[in-house]
């Protein structure tokens, strides 16, 4: 039962009903990223970063390229709901916030595809 | 949906250094998304060939690109301490003024150790490497 009048809800007032889920996300992928940023930071620094053939093959070993893929997943998820939140707290006009997110959301997506088809392409080169 | 009461914002409360700290976790974090894209970008390259990660890596270990690499660490390393200061909160602990004080001053100090000890291991051991 919804406590809420009829002209609340055709007015679309009150709670959207997902906030429970973004708050949840967020917290998600912040738990996940802790473990894995340690570990990509770790990594960077044992890395001889300008050595081409060393950081390709780095990536390509092992489980490298699964926990580089939730990574960059945990990332792309955790940084488009954050950008979200500032766009909704700091952006008042309703067109332009529609505008804002639906372009947040687009670049996440796109970071998260570019990302990984590069880890893809570099992880089965060798099998290829 | 316009004159629907708002609750107190910002400019009615007295300045204090949490909330320094709490808006400093939101400029670290967009600064970082901004970061996501250079992330994404070096493993493009590295994915394109040799050449390509040659022209990411000269990029990057230019003395602008150092700059804005170390601060995209310094930011990683605050938002992360700090990150873990908001997961306690939310698991209910640690929400007292007093706690929630001083565990803001511990956040910066343990931000301030982690971004010179990875600064350090990042850039002192491998001379010539971004």
């Amino acid at each position: 039962m919804s406590l809420r009048s009829p002209l609340a809800v055709v007015l679309g007032r009150g709670s959207a009903g997902d906030g429970v889920a973004h708050w949840w996300a967020q917290r998600l992928s912040a738990l996940a990223l802790a473990p894995l940023t340690l570990w990509f930071l770790c990594a960077l620094v044992r890395l001889q970063l300008n050595d081409y053939a060393a950081v390709t093959i780095w990536i390509a070993s092992g489980w490298h390229p699964v926990w580089l893929g939730l990574l960059l997943a945990a990332l792309c998820w955790h940084s488009r709901l954050g950008v979200q939140v500032v766009i909704e707290d700091y952006v008042h006009s309703p067109a332009l916030k529609l505008g804002a997110l639906l372009f947040n959301s687009g670049v996440h997506v796109v970071l998260l595809a570019a990302g990984g088809y590069a880890l893809l392409s570099i992880a089965l080169r060798g099998t290829a | 949906m316009q004159d629907r009461p708002l609750s107190p914002h910002l400019s009615i409360y007295r300045f204090m250094y949490t909330m320094a700290l709490s808006i400093l976790h939101r400029i670290t974090g967009m600064w970082m998304a901004i970061g996501l894209g250079a992330l994404v970008y070096w493993l493009m390259s590295a994915a394109a060939g040799e050449g390509d990660y040659a022209r990411a890596t000269a990029l990057m270990g230019s003395a602008f690109g150092r700059i804005v690499l170390l601060t995209w660490l310094a930011a990683f390393c605050y938002h992360f301490v700090n990150g873990l200061r908001h997961l306690a909160w939310d698991a209910g602990l640690g929400l007292e003024r007093r706690a929630a004080r001083n565990s803001g001053r511990l956040a910066v100090a343990l931000a301030l150790v982690g971004f010179l000890v990875a600064t350090y291991l990042l850039f002192y051991p491998h001379a010539g490497s971004p």
